[in-house]
């Protein structure tokens, strides 16, 4: 009997995954791995930061824990700490509580739901990435629909950096209603970052044809080596007044990969608006996941509430 | 403002009260005899070892660990299972019964041309619907709850399953029915299998609580392999949420049955396309667990026990206030209670009714009438008791 799938299409490899199983099937001994982004010591070996460890020891030890459902926004002591490393205690949108948090399924799923959110309650339907980007960004905007994914100028092959000019142009040129997704720092897959004075003319731009903002921020603390430093353009935005999102990840920082920590703030103008974006993202999250994972969160967040482990990471 | 969820919005309400003697019937969770989570000892035991091999913390494949899937495979369809022998299951870890089920709904949408209408029980978990529908499908109904016995509408249920278009998916609570409790008989599920394989309709499996439902893992998949062993070609959402008390972990996996090996590797690749751009690859911790317990021999015949001792509390709960109702002199016949199987059920009690439960007693159940099971204690299956006789004489 034919089966049901007969006609189903072999899928293209998906490129970093498909290189790492080429380079693990090599037998060249002096053969390297220069292909997923995932950290590396000087011996070429993953690393699992100490503090992990340490947390997760606490965490073993700890009988109080169990592994019940998350709230459908995630676990609180993360979401919240995930907002303050990224906007700084201080900062006023803070203090005004404008700002929600979402844990979601590493910096996929925040931007998956961004996606998703931006469609079905802003009726977004055009979104612009980078030239290049990361290969996953159109994926997920292609998954959620959007019938227009455009591209704005980013790398200037010829002069290695930041093709400004080209960036501005086009962005300026964009369709209204557009999203635009704006990486916060360390650009993937350029490396290649806008300075300072950059990003205020970068802002303005988008200000001024009313983009939506989504920044993409999944090394926050990996890029220089320091997290204010590192979260300028997110910080930036926020001072504004500007309402925006942020997807971040904390597979880089943490070196939690495999444990799919993400976040999504939503930055808004209002604690009680706020709350009702947060509310229609519970919607769109119980239809994808239902609830967030538990390990990572909790190593997350014991690591960031406790001084001593947020300073040893 | 988005509405609060049907049923996790029972929890929000129930922490705020301050009645001593409040209950939540609410959400499906398992809760000892104590009304506390319950953290399985063979759960304990895989966390240690995890802990000491000092696994890394690196991306595991889109799909999950191959022992993880295929240890899944081998509990659903058997140690035995000639579709896992031959190669023929597409199996990945999705995130727990939801994400297994979005994945699923995904493909289906996308590469199962010969119809885009699922059916789903009625009732059927609430969530179903939305996300079929977020998938891209259209969610019709089949009967299934008969309110006037408070079981299962076989009638109904065959007939309206006969009337599906050729080629419609008909979705099938494997064991331990939510929200109702109502499973078919053995006999019972033959003859739909029978139906459905006439009438060329494709059997998609949910099976969230396989071996908490009778206690026994082969009994409560007994659906899933009959139809497989009479030529179905099935897909299967699994979760761990429940058997392994892992709910939080969201470890859960999805899997077609594919008519060749070749077939299955396209299969594969097509699901890791809706994987990637919806979270990429899947949260570890809970499946490392789920992997360590099913391919540990000492640890997976612990577990057996423990997830059959959940089984025989919930059952005794449902003896007991199905005696304590007696007793205050109900006089409905409440013989559905025991009748009924797995976390939950479906009391019959009307929406009012359900109000002045929790308005006057602070028992916390759903609009439906549904009460978690699990939910019950030693403790206050008497108050329970006697909170219903007071709504329903």
């Amino acid at each position: 009997m034919a089966s049901l799938f007969a006609d189903v299409e072999v899928a293209p490899a998906i490129e970093v995954f498909a290189l790492t199983a080429k380079y693990n099937e090599d037998t060249f001994a002096e053969k390297v791995n220069l292909g997923v982004g995932a950290y590396r010591t000087d011996d070429g070996k993953p690393w699992v930061l100490p503090v992990v460890r340490n947390a997760e020891s606490q965490m073993a030890a700890d009988l109080t824990l169990n592994h019940e459902y998350l709230p459908v926004a995630g676990l609180p002591a993360y979401r919240e700490a995930a907002i303050r490393l990224l906007l700084g205690d201080g900062h006023p949108v803070v203090v005004e509580n404008k700002v929600e948090g979402i844990q979601t399924l590493g910096g996929t799923g925040a931007l998956r739901l961004a996606a998703e959110f931006l469609k079905q309650m802003l009726k977004k339907d055009v979104v612009y990435v980078s030239n290049p980007t990361w290969g996953n960004h159109r994926g997920i905007f292609k998954a959620a629909g959007y019938s227009q994914i455009k591209e704005y100028r980013y790398w200037d092959a010829a002069n290695r950096s930041l093709d400004l000019k080209g960036m501005l142009e086009d962005l300026k040129n964009s369709p209204d209603n557009s999203v635009v997704i704006l990486h916060t720092c360390a650009h993937n897959p350029t490396g290649t970052d806008p300075t300072e004075d950059q990003w205020k003319q970068i802002i303005d731009v988008c200000q001024e044809r009313k983009m939506f903002l989504l920044m993409d921020c999944a090394y926050q603390g990996f890029a220089s080596g320091d997290l204010d430093k590192d979260a300028f353009a997110v910080r930036y935005i926020a001072s504004r007044g500007i309402e925006f999102f942020v997807a971040q990840s904390f597979s880089k920082n943490f070196g939690l990969y495999n444990e799919r920590t993400g976040n999504l703030s939503i930055i808004t103008n209002s604690p009680d608006v706020k709350l009702r974006v947060r509310t229609q993202c519970e919607l769109i999250v119980r239809k994808m996941w239902s609830n967030p994972s538990n390990h990572g969160a909790r190593v997350v967040a014991t690591v960031l509430n406790n001084p001593a482990l947020y300073d040893e990471w | 403002m988005g509405p609060p969820d049907a049923i996790l919005g029972v929890t929000e309400a129930f922490k705020k009260d301050t009645n001593p003697k409040k209950m939540n019937l609410g959400v499906g969770a398992y809760r000892d005899d104590q009304g506390k989570p319950f953290i399985l000892p063979t759960v304990r035991k895989a966390e240690k070892i995890i802990f000491e091999s000092g696994l890394d913390h690196e991306y595991a494949t889109i799909i999950g660990t191959p022992d993880f899937c295929k240890a899944s495979a081998l509990l659903a369809f058997g140690d035995n299972s000639s579709a896992v022998q031959n190669n023929l299951n597409a199996t990945v870890q999705g995130i727990s019964g939801t994400g297994s089920l979005r994945i699923g709904g995904s493909f289906f949408a996308k590469w199962y041309t010969k119809s885009k209408d699922f059916y789903i029980p009625s009732p059927s978990w609430g969530n179903h619907t939305p996300i079929f529908k977020h998938s891209g499908l259209n969610v019709k109904s089949y009967r299934y709850y008969d309110p006037g016995t408070c079981g299962f509408d076989f009638k109904g249920a065959v007939e309206d399953i006969s009337k599906i278009p050729e080629g419609g998916v008909v979705v099938l609570h494997a064991c331990a029915h939510n929200p109702t409790g109502v499973d078919p008989k053995p006999e019972q599920w033959k003859e739909i299998c029978q139906v459905m394989k006439d009438k060329k309709l494709f059997p998609f499996f949910d099976m969230a609580y396989q071996g908490f439902a009778s206690g026994d893992i082969n009994k409560d998949a007994f659906a899933v392999r009959h139809f497989l062993e009479q030529g179905h070609q099935i897909a299967l959402c699994q979760s761990y949420a429940k058997n392994m008390g892992l709910y939080g972990e969201r470890a859960g996996a999805f899997t077609i049955v594919c008519g060749s090996a070749e077939e299955k590797e396209r299969v594969m690749s097509q699901i890791k396309i809706i994987i990637r751009p919806m979270y990429s690859n899947p949260p570890i911790h809970g499946a490392r667990l789920v992997s360590t317990i099913l391919n540990t021999p000492d640890l997976r015949s612990e577990w057996l026990k423990d997830v059959k001792g959940m089984a025989d509390r919930i059952i005794s709960m449902r003896t007991q206030l199905q005696d304590n109702l007696k007793k205050e002199g109900s006089s409905h016949n409440w013989q559905h209670i025991t009748d009924q199987i797995g976390m939950f059920c479906f009391t019959g009690l009307k929406p009012d009714q359900v109000e002045r439960l929790t308005k006057d007693f602070s028992i916390y159940l759903t609009k439906d009438g549904r009460i978690s099971v699990a939910g019950i204690a030693s403790s206050n299956v008497a108050y329970l008791a006697h909170a219903i006789h007071q709504v329903s004489k």
